[in-house]
């Protein structure tokens, strides 16, 4: 019997039709006005006509030749990443590799894996004003702590310092986010096709070469997406350093976001700034994600799409020879 | 005898594993039960030292608070109807768009997908001046609108629900509808939705407590103190106002998290459970 050709192909586009008209209302036309902005010299509270200016990129050359208050967000909100993400990562890769493994088979697993997500759950701002709180001079929580101990003879002032300032806004994001990247990568482990586990286990692999040469290679695309979701996160953040220590001291804390809120909507109004500054970001956002995209990308997938694509064809061609 | 070092050095790393496993679930809750006590204790007995117990000064500091009009409840109100309504959004468009991209085949569907993937990169805050300037020329600041329908475009959510699917839909099931004459929106909601609940329901939980938390957007939308969600709120409380008053700052602290910790320890079987389910299995 001949199937009648019925083509279901039109329902792919009205199911993805919501997405495109929303993106396009509330994400594109916002980035782009976001980037018309960036080269006028639209500013103030009251709306005036606006220009664009007679040298487009001025507002963006500002920034980075004439701006060293932006220069030095973008800095801190590398630093402030980095000391959060590189211990995030291993302490997530290793409890994963812990959890995951039935031979430890540890108890209470439940519970860890409850508490450990859980600072990720309460609100930023709470956390970023309860740290500032517990941190406190001269008395608060943690120079009771101290003094208790025998650490401090005297209160220490522990916000006033550069280093230990950006260190604790690095800290506190690596404290909220380590539990949920731990559970997204025991998603992932739990996906991995056990075969391969009793594979290694048959092969007579130790716990440790079963992760870095059976679940490690399973994770890439799980990591990049964490790599990718943590860096776009890191790129944003916002709630922790401007509620903690409100970019200070002396702009330690500033990062590009708090920047980019404090020209539009602080003071001067200067939204042109502001909006030159997230393009300058975004562009940023950009760039490393095409730089992570090009070295995990999977060579031997793309060569099995390349394939599949080939026999996609092919079974397509045979039917009408029927 | 080589068996029994093994032995030896193998509890010896379950003891550093359950040691390092418990400081770090210490480090999680010290600080909100240092919180929940001082939210009990005075100023001058915050400030005197730690405590493991609560106090008596409960009231007194909840009067204080109060009296600076911070409305904890309305916050409430504020964040439930802008995070649930930010849920149903994301977590329903999102499973939409990504059985759009499955389940049929399509000219666009490669190069859709491919989009999504590079407007996922797209920091909020690259659009968020236009964002505020559009908003603010429509009228809508100070909606909650302007909160809520972005999320039916939740670039993340597909992403992660497309790979769900990729690894649970059998045609055969689809198939198996089209044959019994059910339409594809039907399908789609009485079929699909339930087969893809163990994702959607991780999906609800992550972009609820994204959106719970979120105060970049509320905070530049939101101008009227009635329509303050809790975050805003909480940044009330970092303010001149509360700068001697440690007994209330903790209380208001605590009533924000309080709501959260019930929420949370509720679903937080579901939250592991939805993550064991997400995984794949042959």
């Amino acid at each position: 019997m001949r199937r009648k050709g019925v083509s279901y192909a039109k329902y792919g586009y009205i199911f993805c039709l919501p997405f495109v008209i929303i993106f396009l209302i509330f994400s594109m036309y916002p980035t782009l006005y976001t980037a018309v902005i960036g080269f006028t010299d639209m500013k103030g509270v009251i709306p005036k006509p606006v220009h664009l200016l007679d040298n487009p990129f001025q507002n963006f050359r500002d920034l980075i030749f004439n701006n060293e208050t932006f220069r030095k967000a973008l800095l801190n909100t590398l630093l402030i990443w980095i000391i959060n993400f590189i211990p995030q990562i291993l302490l997530a890769l290793l409890l994963t590799a812990w959890f995951t493994n039935n031979r430890l088979n540890i108890r209470g697993q439940g519970l860890f894996k409850v508490l450990l997500y859980m600072p990720n759950i309460i609100t930023a701002g709470t956390i970023a004003v309860l740290f500032s709180a517990l941190f406190a001079y001269p008395m608060g929580p943690v120079n009771s702590f101290f003094h208790l101990m025998g650490w401090s003879d005297a209160p220490i002032f522990f916000l006033q310092d550069k280093t230990t300032a950006r260190g604790l806004v690095g800290f506190i994001q690596f404290w909220m986010w380590y539990g949920n990247t731990m559970i997204i990568l025991i998603a992932g482990v739990m996906g991995i096709n056990p075969v391969l586990f009793e594979a290694a286990i048959m092969d007579g692999a130790t716990a440790v070469q079963t992760f870095f040469r059976v679940t490690l290679p399973s994770l890439k695309t799980i990591l990049l997406y964490v790599l990718i979701t943590s860096m776009i996160g890191g790129l944003q953040m916002f709630d922790i350093p401007q509620l903690f220590l409100q970019g200070g001291p002396d702009n330690a804390t500033l990062t590009t976001s708090v920047f980019i809120y404090n020209q539009a909507f602080r003071g001067a109004y200067m939204y042109n700034r502001a909006a030159a500054a997230s393009m300058i970001v975004f562009l940023i956002a950009v760039v490393l994600s095409l730089v992570l995209f090009y070295f995990m990308r999977d060579r031997d997938a793309a060569e099995l799409k390349k394939m599949e694509k080939m026999m996609k064809k092919a079974a397509k061609a045979a039917p009408r020879e029927v | 005898m080589e068996l029994s070092q093994n032995k030896k050095s193998f509890s010896i790393n379950m003891v550093i594993i359950y040691i390092l496993c418990i400081l770090l679930a210490l480090v999680s809750i010290v600080p909100f039960y240092i919180m929940f006590i001082n939210a009990t204790r005075s100023t001058p007995e915050i400030q005197s030292g730690l405590a493991l117990l609560p106090s008596t000064h409960l009231l007194s500091n909840w009067n204080v608070l109060l009296d600076k009009s911070f409305n904890p409840f309305k916050g409430f109100l504020n964040s439930f109807i802008i995070s649930g309504g930010t849920t149903l959004c994301a977590v329903y468009f999102s499973a939409l768009t990504a059985y759009g991209l499955v389940a049929y085949n399509w000219k666009l569907r490669q190069p859709f997908f491919t989009f999504i993937l590079c407007v996922m990169m797209i920091p909020a805050q690259a659009s968020a001046i236009g964002f505020y300037k559009f908003m603010y020329q429509f009228g809508w600041t100070n909606n909650f609108l302007p909160l809520i329908l972005p999320a039916i475009a939740s670039p993340t959510v597909v992403f992660f629900m497309r790979q769900y699917l990729l690894a649970t839909l059998s045609t055969e099931i689809v198939e198996a509808s089209r044959i019994d004459g059910a339409g594809e929106f039907y399908s789609f909601n009485k079929i699909m939705m339930p087969i893809m609940m163990p994702a959607v329901a991780t999906q609800a939980i992550f972009v609820f407590v994204a959106s719970w938390n979120n105060l970049f957007t509320p905070l530049i939308l939101l101008t009227q103190r009635d329509k303050y969600t809790l975050p805003i709120m909480v940044s009330l409380l970092r303010g001149d106002i509360y700068r001697t008053e440690f007994g209330s700052i903790y209380l208001g602290l605590s009533l924000t998290v309080l709501p959260l910790f019930v929420f949370y320890f509720l679903l937080s079987r579901y939250i592991i459970a939805g993550v064991a389910l997400g995984g794949v299995k042959e």
